[in-house]
């Protein structure tokens, strides 16, 4: 246990023995406890705020961090949800629709994660299935036909693991979305927005520009998936997020996004509004950057960009 | 299979002899005494066994003598299953002798996470399997048609795809666009290469984009997929073939069974994710014996020639 959770479980224990004398003797200490819970916030603003990549698993995760429908509500004016892949239903798991960006007419597609336990049942905890990702693979296909710039928003633990999901395509219906869009011929900027799990998140996230907030995180596997299977102990969680590289900051110097979006201190739960700002923000100033492109240029550069990503010798 | 079978077979079989019977030699003849009575030494064999020259094969647990299954292409010769091949062995039993020339050989694996334990694991499998990495790619003949390979091997930390494999694949996708070349890859991985965390990830986009390019290019890609192919390959080039072939029972999917079996808690049924069950929800095009896969794919490359396939017309 590091010294600050030590302080905290500390001014705990006092605050619990303050408020047993008080009632025991009547006397008011209600000043002391105020002070206590003063200090109470601010270990635990910095617990959060602290870089360990494992604080930021515990942000990106947050309940209440800003989700799909934040973002929908802050940045787009009149927007649409278009529902279904058109081949067997309408996956809730990821939501996309179309609507006026900055006055610019975009399509938006994002994994969609409840805030509560009823709508999470209903959006499966933001896990598409097959289905998820060929209706964002169609609403792209319209977006490039009606040559509207795409907006993608990832927000995952990643795809679905079910007999269902096996039976109709999972590892189809990404490597697709993959293909396809590596030469979509359209602006695309894909933002990880809270959890980037694996195959499932990738396959909202070949893009021109791959933005991260600050807190989100991105990999391959998650944190306690990589303990069970490399550590042999998914408790070890905390450790294997330190070895899967898996922050913003971490990825940028991979080359594997291209910027990081600030958040409020502590996490974008703080301040939903100023989040969703920033991330308002830095999306027009990368989409003002890749629309300015010729749309042959800019299909080249994305390809070069993600022929880039690795490192090897030789 | 009786003792006497064996050694006809094979004039230089060795059999593990059961402790209560003695061997002679006698006017140059090996006579074996007090051999116990039974039918088949499968039963023998099985508790202790020389792995050099017997194989048990997990699917009917008939103990075959490695020279024959290695005459089989790796096929269990009683009930037609198929033992893993690597890289070396695939290339040998697909392409014309000695036709294979190889590219980015001199391709080699960093530690960019610096994850603990990753250099010595690579090192010690180079080092053991005489092989750089999870595929080898190049070009080679199938029947004096060229072609452009990838050949994946199961061995190399289960085939999984750090940065040196997607580049690799994606490579000879673009040099087979150089050489107007038609592209055949054998997968065989676990999936992503956990020990190089978001690179390895980002390699599922690069090779999907080199195959896209490919295809603009009006060139085939067939896939055939062998046991296992799961998880990131799956979920890229694997699944990306104008043609996808899988061999017999061979086990495809994106999720792994346990991590299926964890998340809806019931058991799988025992065909889930084979290639059987793959074809019967159309996600690949046949299922095809390794014996006949040669022709095969001869045969799908020859009705591709009709364009400029090879520069022929
Ligand atoms: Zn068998």
């Amino acid at each position: 246990m590091g010294s600050l959770d030590f302080e905290l479980k500390e001014i705990e224990r006092k605050i619990e023995e303050i408020n047993k004398f008080m009632k025991s003797t009547g006397i008011d200490l209600s000043g002391e406890i105020d002070t206590l819970k003063k200090r109470k916030d601010a270990i635990q603003a910095t617990i959060l705020s602290e870089s360990g990549p494992w604080n930021r698993v515990l942000i990106a995760r947050h309940k209440n961090r800003p989700n799909y429908k934040d973002y929908v509500e802050g940045m787009l004016e009149d927007f649409m949800e278009l529902h279904g892949d058109r081949n067997y239903k309408d996956d809730g798991a990821i939501v996309g629709g179309i609507g006026y960006f900055n006055g610019i007419p975009v399509t938006f597609i994002s994994h969609a994660k409840g805030k509560d336990t009823q709508e999470n049942i209903l959006r499966n905890f933001g896990m598409p299935h097959p289905e998820g990702y060929r209706k964002a693979l169609r609403l792209m296909k319209q977006a490039e036909k009606f040559k509207r710039p795409v907006i993608c928003l990832i927000d995952t633990p990643g795809a679905y693991c079910g007999i269902g999901a096996e039976e109709r395509g999972q590892g189809e219906a990404i490597a697709r979305n993959l293909l396809e869009m590596s030469d979509l011929k359209t602006p695309i900027i894909s933002v990880v927005i809270g959890e980037g799990g694996s195959g499932g998140a990738l396959a909202l996230g070949v893009a021109d520009r791959v933005l991260m907030l600050e807190n989100s995180i991105y990999s391959v596997i998650s944190p306690e998936g990589c303990a069970s299977i490399l550590l042999k102990d998914s408790s070890r969680a905390d450790e294997a997020a330190k070895y899967l590289k898996l922050t913003a900051k971490d990825l940028l110097e991979l080359k594997v996004i291209d910027d990081i979006i600030n958040e409020p201190a502590g996490g974008a739960h703080n301040d939903i509004k100023m989040t969703v700002d920033n991330v308002k923000e830095m999306i027009s100033k990368h989409l003002k950057e890749i629309m300015a492109k010729d749309i042959n240029e800019l299909v080249r550069d994305r390809y070069n960009k993600i022929r880039c990503i690795g490192v090897y010798s030789e | 299979m009786a003792w006497k079978d064996i050694f006809i077979k094979r004039k230089y079989a060795t059999v593990i002899i059961p402790k209560e019977s003695s061997v002679k030699v006698k006017d140059n003849l090996i006579e074996i005494e007090n051999l116990p009575d039974i039918k088949d030494i499968s039963e023998v064999l099985e508790k202790e066994y020389d792995k050099d020259i017997f194989s048990k094969c997990p699917s009917c647990g008939e103990m075959l003598i490695n020279l024959d299954l290695y005459e089989n292409l790796n096929v269990c010769t009683k009930c037609n299953y198929h033992f893993r091949l690597d890289s070396k062995q695939r290339i040998e039993i697909t392409f014309d002798e000695g036709s294979a020339e190889y590219f980015d050989e001199n391709m080699r694996t960093l530690n960019p996470l610096n994850y603990p334990n990753y250099k010595e694991k690579i090192s010690n499998l180079q080092k053991e399997l005489e092989i750089n990495e999870g595929v080898i790619t190049g070009k080679a003949k199938i029947n004096d048609k060229d072609i452009c390979f990838g050949a994946m091997d199961w061995k190399f930390i289960m085939g999984s795809m750090g940065s040196v494999v997607g580049e690799k694949l994606a490579r000879m996708f673009e040099k087979a666009i150089e050489l107007k070349l038609p592209v055949v890859v054998f997968s065989v991985s676990g999936g992503a290469r956990m020990q190089e965390g978001m690179l390895s990830l980002s390699q599922m986009a690069k090779v999907s984009a080199a195959v896209k390019n490919h295809s603009n290019h009006g060139l085939l890609y067939i896939s055939v997929l062998t046991d296992p192919t799961t998880g990131g390959v799956t979920a890229s080039f694997a699944s990306l073939g104008d043609i996808i072939i899988a061999e017999p029972k061979a086990t495809i999917g994106f999720a792994g069974k346990r991590v299926i079996e964890q998340t809806i808690r019931q058991k799988l049924p025992e065909d889930f994710q084979s290639a059987e069950f793959l074809l019967e929800h159309g996600f690949v095009d046949m299922i095809v014996n390794r014996k006949e896969m040669k022709d095969t794919l001869y045969k799908i490359l020859t009705l591709h020639s009709g364009g400029d396939f090879n520069g022929e017309s």
